[in-house]
């Protein structure tokens, strides 16, 4: 009998001492989400400057450019997998990895060869352990993504699909990664980074029109400087948004786990609390059975 | 007069907007100044840095490591990859 209450009461300490880590983790991540958010904010505009630049010279001048046009025949595609470096964040990297699997197959449905970038650990040990090929992976902060890091994976893949197909170039760059809708939903998204395609703004009214710019010095150089710079943005956006998902699932996660902890802790307590009722009306009635037996 | 509406972005911050009456670039070609109503302009940045001649306060000079900037109707935006302000600028962030 003394045995089943010291289990119940091992399992008790063990379960508070991991409430306490859930609930450490929990306001970590909750104070770092809106540090997170500001950062999306941040980049914003940077983001639309670009945008509106890149449309401005797309929406005046036929774009012939190798970033924009259409190969004929996509032999050959990149994806970038944008997963977390650390785990306890619910479904979140499992959610990202399973679109990308989504996606693996409808590309090689589609005849196209696919090669996987990777960020984060996650998405790293998830392919070395199913010994799946991947061609670079970046780790490290990406609950905190930097500029740098975006600078250089679009680097990286730009000069991949800058290759021609024959020296193992690609046609097409995708990226999959966690929006971030609101606190509540994140959504494993996949975009088409390239070949660009550049959206037809619809002028609203006369003001909206884009003005005929001049560019300084050539349209062309002009498309080569800002097309990588775009990319970048958009790849650092996709990293901010996956950053930001990544630590509300966390908050989410340990948020559940935290209540179930305190739901387990409640349980063994009254467990514990039957069991050393049961030994205590033992001993007594073993105490009142020997004195029947004196008596008598 | 006419002013200059002038906003600078870097890639992950704010850095400084204002009005100014007039902007002095370097592109890849040389420098460029532009003063109020000067037409529309698409331009690349080069490495070096830039002055801006704020209505109020001193000049802001901001180093700049490449990007563009675009003049639309005494509008210019500054895309800088990484853009430093220089020391006199505090006083003109508003």
């Amino acid at each position: 009998m003394g045995a089943q209450i010291r289990v119940y009461r091992q399992k008790i300490s063990s379960t508070t001492s991991m409430r306490k880590i859930f609930k450490a983790m929990e306001l970590i991540a909750t104070s770092r989400i809106g540090k997170a958010r500001a950062r999306v904010s941040a980049s914003l505009p940077y983001a639309n400057a670009i945008t509106r630049a890149v449309s401005a010279v797309a929406s005046q001048s036929e774009i012939d450019h190798p970033l924009t046009t259409e190969p004929e025949q996509i032999r050959r595609a990149a994806v970038l997998v944008i997963t977390s470096d650390r785990g306890l964040a619910g479904s979140y990297s499992a959610s990202v990895l399973k679109q990308a699997e989504g996606l693996n197959e409808l590309l090689q449905a589609e005849g196209k060869e696919v090669k996987t970038y990777l960020v984060g650990r996650k998405a790293q040990a998830y392919y070395d352990f199913r010994s799946r090929q991947y061609e670079q992976v970046w780790t490290g902060g990406t609950d905190a993504p930097e500029f740098s890091t975006a600078r250089e994976i679009g680097k990286a893949l730009l000069a991949e699909f800058a290759k021609d197909y024959e020296d193992g170039g690609v046609d097409e760059i995708h990226v999959v990664y966690t929006r971030f809708k609101s606190m509540v939903t994140q959504e494993p998204t996949v975009i088409r980074l390239l070949p660009l395609e550049v959206v037809e703004e619809q002028a609203a009214a006369e003001t909206d029109l884009l003005p005929l710019y001049e560019f300084e010095p050539e349209t062309e150089q002009v498309l080569d400087a800002l097309l990588p710079r775009y990319i970048e943005s958009r790849l650092f956006a996709a990293m901010l948004q996956a950053a930001a998902s990544e630590l509300a699932a966390r908050q989410r996660a340990m948020k559940s786990a935290g209540d179930n902890a305190t739901d387990l802790i409640k349980k063994y307590t009254r467990l514990r609390n039957t069991a050393r009722q049961a030994e205590i009306t033992q001993e007594l009635s073993e105490i009142v059975a020997g004195a029947d037996a004196l008596a008598s | 007069m006419a002013e200059l509406e002038v906003e600078i972005v870097a890639a992950d911050h704010f850095v400084w907007s204002g009005a100014a009456t007039m902007v002095k670039a370097r592109t890849s070609d040389g420098e460029i100044g532009v003063l109020p109503g000067h037409s529309p302009l698409l331009a690349i940045l080069a490495e070096g840095e830039l002055a801006i001649e704020p209505v109020s306060g001193d000049r802001i000079v901001v180093a700049v490591d490449g990007g563009f900037f675009s003049v639309d109707d005494n509008r210019v935006v500054i895309v800088a990859d990484n853009a430093q302000l220089g020391d006199s600028a505090a006083a003109g962030i508003r």
